[in-house]
């Protein structure tokens, strides 16, 4: 039996497709965004060792730190947002009659293509047709904004869909956590005569922290990535106001042929999104751990 | 709590649950109506004639095409990330041997890449195999990019397989190809469908990279071809919205039927820390 279940050829032979997918597509790709960055190079012709140079000017680049911030300040508002998603998932666990389908109907968002959304969006923003300026000069409002088109506001007008597609998702997963707490702590602590409120801070949350933790590594990690939805809304307009890393990366290396800059601003991506990962989960890593 | 602080949390959620689905209520209704309407009529009125012509339009326009191309580049993704998963997972769980922990710590690593950074390198890859503006550049980065995510929610069923039931095969004479094949996949039907309709999901809506990839009309998916015929319908709001209606049917007919499934597999594939 043992010799059998240790049978090499048959490990290799089952191992080897999904090791050659990922060693290929995957791990390699990775190491070569490090290693194009080291190159002047238009993706077509010779490539040109120019040492760091690529990454010092990564460094000083302005436009590059303009996006950063913006995709930092999409990370923030995420994981602000998560606050939202925590009470309404403390609500619909605290005996609803049909949370089950209603946590149904909040999750339909998160299953259409951010491309969809994006062009649903369009529309709902469009200043003279769209559905919310509409609502807004129903409701008498002069001159409603522009949403898409100002500068100013942009960033916050493509936050909301963002917020719509992802609330049904952390709802989710904060509902199926808070399901997971034996109703004896909860009554227990009803007896001893705490209000739903001190319930909900003091015993509720503080047994779900481990999940909490999850979501706000990757409600961050998310958004410092984040490129399809802003891609088709505005294209990083207008003016750069809206531009994020991965979109500044994506018009550098396939808008402007710079492969090389292109490539070392998709390593700084990278290495962003890890040290932030990292810095994350160091902060919120557990003194003690709770038990139930 | 009294009946009045139960009726206000309703009133709560309620919100929320319009806030989450009207846009979407509105999208179908424009897609039911023509420009006059649409322009000059309140966004909540149902359409006063519908406008099926609007679907005709856009189906003759050519969205078929990458209608077809969607659902096959989605189907054999799906077949070839759940055998090459399911195949890893169980030589990684089942047998014995010295590497499988380092394995499985390199697959779970996949799952904390962001694409973009891998992107540059996989486009002048696929340009120098002459497998840009190919679908099967596409096929191979779906199956690749989705294996961790797919693995790690079979890991844990695979896990649970009681010992005898591969005793038993082993005994009764059953090579390793006929245990996984006649025994262990048939019992995992409903964790591969799990996974198979997360992989539905993610391939369906994926977006950067047939972008980036394929450049001709007649390879691109969905996602991609809508863009084609926003720009072509540029003020013809009837045909862009029977155009997202289209594009989004199929997930959403898929969640009406399989929506246990959906809510499962999208938990599973979240908490994994």
């Amino acid at each position: 039996m043992n010799k059998v279940m240790s049978d090499k050829w048959f490990i290799t032979l089952y191992i080897l497709p999904a090791m050659l997918l990922l060693g290929i597509l995957i791990f390699i790709p990775l190491v070569l965004t490090g290693y194009y960055g080291l190159m002047r190079w238009d993706g077509i012709g010779s490539m040109e060792f120019i040492g760091l140079a690529n990454y010092i000017n990564v460094l000083q680049d302005g436009v590059f730190w303009r996006s950063a911030g913006h995709s930092f300040l999409l990370a923030l508002f995420s994981t602000l947002s998560l606050i939202i998603y925590l009470a309404v998932a403390m609500i619909l666990a605290s005996k609803i009659k049909g949370a089950d389908f209603l946590r149904k109907i909040y999750l339909i968002p998160m299953l259409l293509s951010s491309v969809a959304i994006a062009q649903l969006w369009i529309k709902i923003y469009n200043p003279s047709n769209g559905m919310l300026n509409e609502i807004l000069r129903g409701l008498g409002v002069q001159n409603p904004p522009l949403w898409l088109a100002d500068p100013n506001i942009v960033l916050y007008s493509i936050f909301v869909p963002i917020l719509w597609q992802y609330a049904g998702f952390y709802i989710l997963i904060y509902y199926a956590a808070l399901k997971g707490i034996p109703e004896s702590i909860v009554e227990a602590a009803k007896i001893d005569g705490a209000t739903p409120i001190q319930i909900a801070y003091k015993i509720k949350l503080p047994l779900i922290m481990g999940v909490v933790k999850v979501t706000v590594v990757l409600a961050i990690i998310g958004s410092l990535k984040y490129f399809d939805l802003i891609w088709v809304m505005t294209g990083g307009g207008p003016n750069g106001a809206s531009e994020v890393m991965a979109s500044y990366m994506y018009k550098l290396a396939f808008a402007n042929n710079n492969f090389g800059y292109g490539s070392a601003v998709a390593f700084m991506l990278l290495l962003i999104t890890l040290l932030v990962t990292l810095i994350v989960r160091k902060l919120t890593a557990d003194k003690e751990e709770l038990q139930y | 709590m009294g009946r009045i602080g139960y009726f206000l949390l309703y009133i709560c959620l309620s919100i929320v649950a319009v806030f989450q689905i009207f846009p979407i209520v509105w999208l179908f209704l424009f897609s039911l109506k023509d420009n006059r309407e649409i322009f000059a009529g309140s966004p909540f009125a149902l359409p006063s004639e519908i406008q099926w012509q609007n679907y005709v339009n856009v189906w003759q326009g050519g969205i078929g095409n990458y209608f077809f191309n969607s659902v096959w580049i989605t189907g054999v993704s799906i077949a070839l990330t759940l055998l090459f998963a399911s195949m890893a997972v169980f030589v990684i769980t089942r047998m014995t041997w010295k590497l499988n922990k380092f394995f499985l710590g390199l697959f779970m690593v996949g799952l904390m890449i962001p694409i973009h950074s891998s992107l540059i390198p996989l486009f002048s890859m696929f340009l120098s195999v002459n497998l840009i503006d190919n679908p099967w550049s596409i096929v191979l980065t779906y199956t690749a990019y989705n294996l961790p995510i797919t693995m790690m929610i079979l890991l844990g069923f695979f896990y649970t397989i009681p010992r005898e039931i591969e005793e038993a095969a082993i005994i009764d004479g059953a090579s390793l190809h006929r245990l996984f094949f006649g025994i262990i996949l048939p019992i995992s039907t409903p964790i591969l469908s799990t996974t198979a309709i997360i992989n539905m999901i993610y391939n369906w809506n994926e977006f950067v990279f047939v972008n980036t990839f394929i450049s001709s009309d007649r390879y691109k998916t969905l996602t991609v071809g809508i863009q084609n015929f926003v720009g072509q319908y540029m003020t013809d709001w009837g045909a862009i919205g029977a155009t997202l209606v289209i594009s989004v049917l199929p997930i959403l007919i898929a969640f009406l039927f399989f929506s246990n499934k959906i809510v499962d597999g999208i938990s599973s594939s979240a908490v994994k820390g």
